[in-house]
């Protein structure tokens, strides 16, 4: 026998119904009326003739477009590379942090002095040193500058990420690593089986943020030489001497952001929803 | 500059008239010497309403460096500045014993204000804002851009366009510099873009790149004063917009007139080119072809 619900329950569905249109509705009204107050705010303003042609002339983002994509590239490798890389250093550090003992005191005091000064230092004057410090020691062997570049763009966001998963790690109750302990796990596989998994879960949608904040930082290694999304829009906006082509690296920067950001919303959400289940 | 002045070639009464409106308003002036009449020449040779009557003063800032000067000496006629101002003195009918050379800081030459010469020449870009305070002859150069290195680079050596093909070059970005690399040499390696010549010159020293371009003042300053074993391997052929060289005077100076036809006279008949060589491409930095 099927299932029929009660006229009741219908009459409950028939209402949400209503509810969920009459919200839509209303959304999208009041979306378009912002939307035109924006609209008419910005195109109607005495110089906004001026700006259209200088930031949005279609013409020279067609032109100046594949030079900007082809540096473009570079940034997507950069970050495909860099992402995991500092990721990694992050959670290393983390993890070193967070040992435990007198005789880890040194170990403790240096992963503390990366973060400190690596979240102080401004990303642009790591750059700076690493592409143009290293190589001026003249060392056999010294990596190209994209490599040295990147370099220092995992090591500045290796320290932010570091301290997230610390912030992870000791949100975990310590009654859980005295459980994991009592069953006759060592240190390391308490960390590995029960404090990780848990601190990484809870820690993942300001990581992400910070993913996102590396994705578009790599364009600051144009400052070492090479030709990036950012360097070759501003060798566009130089021979064109309209603004656009910043404007054309400025979407690609956002539609690689959207995936990202996407997830993050996502998992926030998941994260959220598993927090309330059951209230 | 050059159409301003070019009815001072025709001469007549028209000429006259021309000179009338191209060097208002008129200062009070306590020079001596003849002042252009109505009737004759507005250029009579060797006597000009100079500062000093029959004598040119020529102005430049002390030091005065290689290679547009040589050993500091404006007055030896050595280097490509004072051999130009040398003969466009003589254009204007001063012989070298009567040219004077008198000691002006840059930023005094291009201030509004009393002239204590009849021309400046210390490599000023001809700039609107600059017009703004001071008259500017006709360009007497127009700045080359210049390949330099160390003299452990792979293209230290080079003597042509086509052997800086295979090498990495850098420049700054938005110059003319960089659009001399991508236009002139195009080189097979993506160049190095900079956000100043500072950095260039610091990946050129680190070995990261292995020749930058900048202007040919820059390259001889660069590579005379800064870079520790740097070497220009050469000039390019003229690309872009080029940054004009012109000799500062007064503003509103009767002779500027007079002066931008001297230049006007030495591009003409090739002197130019030929002093541009002698200074510039033979002492020390060769032509690229």
């Amino acid at each position: 026998m099927t299932h029929a619900p009660s006229q009741r329950q219908r009459e409950r569905f028939a209402y949400r119904r209503r509810q969920a249109i009459r919200s839509v509705l209303l959304a999208a009204l009041s979306t378009a009326v912002v939307g035109t107050l924006l609209a008419v705010g910005v195109t109607g303003a005495p110089g906004w003739p001026r700006v259209k042609q200088s930031f949005f002339d279609l013409d020279v983002a067609v032109e100046y477009f594949p030079s900007v994509l082809d540096g473009f590239w570079l940034n997507v490798r950069l970050f495909l590379v860099c992402a995991p890389v500092a990721l990694a250093l992050g959670l290393l550090i983390a993890v070193l942090r967070t040992l435990r003992g007198p005789v880890a005191f040194p170990v403790r005091v240096l992963a503390a002095g990366y973060t400190y000064s690596f979240r102080g230092l401004p990303l642009i004057i790591a750059i700076y040193l690493f592409a143009f410090g290293v190589p001026g020691l003249r060392l056999r062997g010294t990596p190209d500058v994209v490599v040295l570049g990147g370099a220092a763009i995992v090591i500045t966001y290796g320290a932010y990420l570091a301290e997230v998963f610390r912030a992870g790690i000791e949100s975990v109750h310590p009654s859980q690593v005295a459980a994991a302990r009592s069953l006759g796990l060592s240190h390391r596989q308490a960390m590995r089986h029960v404090v990780l998994p848990q601190a990484v879960r809870r820690v993942t949608p300001p990581l992400l943020n910070d993913i996102v904040a590396l994705q578009k930082d790599v364009g600051l290694i144009s400052l070492a030489g090479p030709i990036d999304a950012i360097r070759a829009a501003q060798i566009g906006v130089a021979k064109s001497g309209n603004f656009t082509p910043y404007v054309v690296a400025a979407v690609l920067f956002i539609l690689l952001a959207l995936p990202l950001i996407a997830i993050t919303d996502r998992v926030t959400l998941r994260a959220a929803r598993a927090q309330n289940a059951g209230t | 500059m050059v159409s301003r002045f070019t009815p001072l070639l025709v001469g007549g009464v028209a000429l006259a008239l021309a000179t009338v409106s191209a060097c208002s308003p008129v200062d009070d002036d306590t020079t001596s010497g003849a002042s252009p009449s109505a009737t004759s020449d507005a250029c009579p040779s060797g006597a000009l309403g100079t500062v000093a009557a029959g004598k040119l003063t020529i102005g430049t800032d002390d030091p005065a460096y290689e290679p547009w000067f040589s050993d500091g000496k404006p007055a030896n006629g050595q280097g490509f500045e004072s051999a130009v101002a040398y003969q466009v003195a003589e254009r204007l009918g001063y012989a070298k014993e009567n040219v004077v050379w008198t000691s002006v800081t840059f930023n005094n030459a291009i201030a509004p204000g009393p002239k204590a010469f009849d021309f400046d020449i210390n490599q000023f870009s001809i700039t609107d804002e600059r017009k703004q305070a001071v008259d500017f002859s006709s360009p007497y150069y127009l700045v080359r851009q210049t390949v330099i290195t160390t003299k452990k680079s792979k293209i230290a050596g080079a003597k042509s366009l086509a052997e800086l093909t295979g090498a990495k070059l850098g420049a700054q970005v938005g110059t003319t510099s960089y659009q001399a690399i991508t236009d002139i040499i195009k080189p097979t390696t993506k160049p190095s873009v900079f956000n100043n010549n500072d950095d260039a010159k610091k990946a050129l020293e680190n070995g990261t790149v292995d020749g930058i371009v900048v202007d040919l003042p820059t390259a001889f300053y660069m590579t005379g004063a800064e870079l520790k074993d740097g070497v220009i391997v050469g000039q390019l052929p003229q690309v872009g917009v080029p940054e004009q060289f012109g000799l500062v005077l007064d503003k509103g100076s009767k002779l500027t007139g007079c002066v931008s036809q001297a230049v006007d006279q030495l591009r003409g008949d090739g002197t130019l080119a030929v002093l541009e060589k002698t200074w510039l491409a033979d002492s020390g930095a060769p032509e690229l072809t």
